[in-house]
């Protein structure tokens, strides 16, 4: 798939994520948007994985340690034909496995998270066991730059570095903004890059929307003997005018209104697309 | 020059020990640790995850014999469990071994989530629990991790009394497809079971027949719970003595049973009085409108008092004289 066709695929998942928070009345806005492009280049074009290779254990693994923004990954799962795009309209209703943060009822789905700090130390047990059995699978999880104040995570670089998990890549969606405002207000995480750096690890910093720099810091480990983290500089609301660097789109519902003009700059963005063939 | 460790059982309870014809045999965990080393050398699959706890956990001999399937996380328990989780997912059979106290409270949410709500077969062995630091202080007591447990879905909880139950809970946990805690102490054990007793998660094992009064125990209380029997038979009392190894799912039938056949019923745990064995039981008979006279043996809630792991029991009671002595009142 071109950066083009994945571009082109990320506006229709931007209204289809759109589309599951305002039907589930519930959602992540702010965050799905800007780690949609991740998941993105991820499932088309990084991850050996797919519906019909699922249970292979030779299978890359995928762990969505910012467990809240569910709905980019729903949406892209169900692009990948993981489940019915119809299932999608179940989300957060009365007995649908399809709750408002990822669970193992899910096909394409690893592990239940959503409690933050968590996808790290379980990515390492995966790349672990990977070793263990001189396996060629890749383990992959996306955290939160919020979710970095959680100390297991922490705990998590110190053992993984320690273990040269070569095979681990941990992507940060760095959109530096969290549910109370700007994460340097928060709990400062910077400089992110030479934190990760003392830990142990290879760094990469890319433009997180940007899908030659994704694929490139993605394709392969980046040093032997060590994990590498991408830290993916996003936007928060990405895609839509008045949602995108807006804190209060962290967990925001749009409006009928809202929605209607989110869905005619999404549909504005699609045409232009095209037109630049 | 240290003072000597505080004896366990009074000369009284020694006798009454050999009466019975208990034998002493070595700490659980030392069993459990023998045990996870015989099955790791024929299963690859088996891997054991510390946190610095390897000594603790008897794990030396492991470590040495098996390196390949030891992973070390350092002090982390956050870390150590979600670790665990990841290894579990991928196939192995991850035995997790820490200090029960650090275990099921600085990893409680990575217990909740990641073991048990994510549904992986992993194993969690809780070590030195309950009181077994002793004089170390509350900061190394587990008084609360049958109760944090047991409001967990998906977590079957184990509380071996001797190392026939230590070594059957542990072969029984490696072949589980369902998370499960199981809890060691560090004392040296009597063994209370015949080899050819049947060991089955979830079931009662009937240590004594009797209709006074039955005693419901777990994990190290059991012994006493046993010798108190033996005393109060000398005083013409029949009691029973119930070894409720499996916490959670509870035998509720034999909980039933004991309520509907005796005349009192005394639940027995190195645990906080709250939200374990004890209210388990009270739980299930109330539920099945049992009446029956009940005491409930454990730690109160309040500041432990300080102490080793014998002073705390004789203090609170969990001794053969004090658990003969409550028996005796219930029964006035």
């Amino acid at each position: 798939m071109t950066d083009r066709e994945l571009q082109l695929k990320a506006v229709r998942l931007r209204k289809k994520t759109l589309g599951i928070i305002c039907d589930a009345g519930a959602g992540h806005t702010g965050g799905d948007l800007s780690c949609l492009d991740i998941l993105n280049a991820l499932y088309n074009r990084i991850l050996n994985v797919s519906p019909e290779t699922f249970s292979d254990p030779k299978r890359d693994r995928y762990v969505q340690s910012k467990g809240h923004c569910v709905e980019a990954l729903y949406a892209v799962l169900a692009d990948r034909g993981f489940f019915p795009e119809a299932d999608l309209q179940t989300v957060c209703h009365y007995r649908s496995h399809y709750v408002g943060h990822p669970t193992r009822h899910i096909p394409g789905i690893e592990m239940n998270t959503g409690a933050l700090g968590h996808g790290l130390p379980i990515c390492i047990g995966m790349a672990l066991a990977g070793k263990m059995d001189s396996a060629s699978y890749r383990v992959f999880t996306l955290l939160g730059d919020g979710e970095l104040a959680e100390g297991s995570n922490w705990e998590a670089a110190l053992a993984a570095a320690h273990y040269k998990l070569d095979n681990l890549t941990a992507i940060i969606d760095h959109n530096t903004l969290q549910i109370t405002g700007h994460t340097r207000d928060v709990m400062s995480n910077e400089p992110l890059g030479e934190k990760w750096r003392a830990f142990g690890w290879a760094v990469k910093v890319v433009n997180g929307h940007d899908y030659a720099a994704l694929t490139g810091a993605l394709s392969q480990p980046s040093e032997p003997g060590k994990p590498t983290c991408v830290i993916a500089n996003t936007v928060k609301g990405r895609g839509v005018s008045f949602m995108e660097n807006v804190a209060k789109w962290h967990h925001g519902v749009p409006s009928e209104a809202e929605l209607k003009q989110a869905l005619a700059e999404l549909d504005a963005a699609e045409a232009k697309l095209k037109e630049a063939k | 020059m240290s003072a000597p460790a505080p004896s366990m059982f009074t000369p009284a309870a020694k006798a009454m020990a050999e009466k019975l014809g208990l034998k002493m045999g070595r700490a659980n965990l030392d069993e459990f640790a023998a045990t996870l080393e015989e099955l790791a050398k024929v299963n690859p699959n088996i891997v054991a995850v510390t946190s610095d706890s390897r000594g603790s956990g008897k794990l030396g001999s492991f470590g040495k014999a098996l390196p390949k399937q030891l992973v070390e996380v350092g002090i982390a328990e956050q870390n150590l469990v979600g670790i665990t989780a990841g290894l579990a997912s991928c196939g192995k059979k991850a035995f997790c071994v820490s200090p029960a106290c650090f275990l099921t409270a600085r990893s409680l949410e990575q217990i909740k989530n990641d073991i048990c709500y994510s549904d992986v077969p992993a194993v969690l062995i809780g070590i030195s629990s309950g009181v077994s630091y002793g004089a170390l202080g509350t900061t190394h007591h587990s008084l609360h991790d049958l109760a944090v447990l047991r409001a967990i879905n998906n977590i079957t909880i184990i509380v071996p009394a001797d190392n026939f139950e230590a070594r059957q809970a542990i072969l029984a946990a490696a072949k589980a497809t369902k998370p499960v805690f199981v809890r060691f102490g560090k004392a040296a054990m009597f063994s209370l079971h015949k080899p050819e007793t049947k060991f089955e998660v979830g079931k009662a094992i009937t240590l004594r027949a009797g209709g006074d009064v039955a005693f419901i125990a777990t994990g190290e209380t059991v012994v006493h719970a046993l010798l108190a029997a033996g005393q109060l038979a000398g005083r013409g009392f029949n009691c029973r003595v119930l070894a409720m190894h499996t916490v959670k799912p509870l035998d509720s039938e034999a909980v039933l049973k004991a309520g509907r056949e005796c005349r009192a019923v005394i639940t027995v745990e190195e645990h906080m009085v709250h939200g374990g064995l004890g209210e388990a039981c009270a739980s299930a008979l109330l539920r099945a409108d049992v009446n029956v006279p009940f005491r409930i043996a454990g730690i109160p809630d309040e500041e432990t008092v300080p102490g080793a792991q014998a002073d705390i029991f004789r203090h609170y009671g969990i001794s053969m004289e004090g658990l003969s002595e409550t028996a005796l009142k219930l029964l006035k």
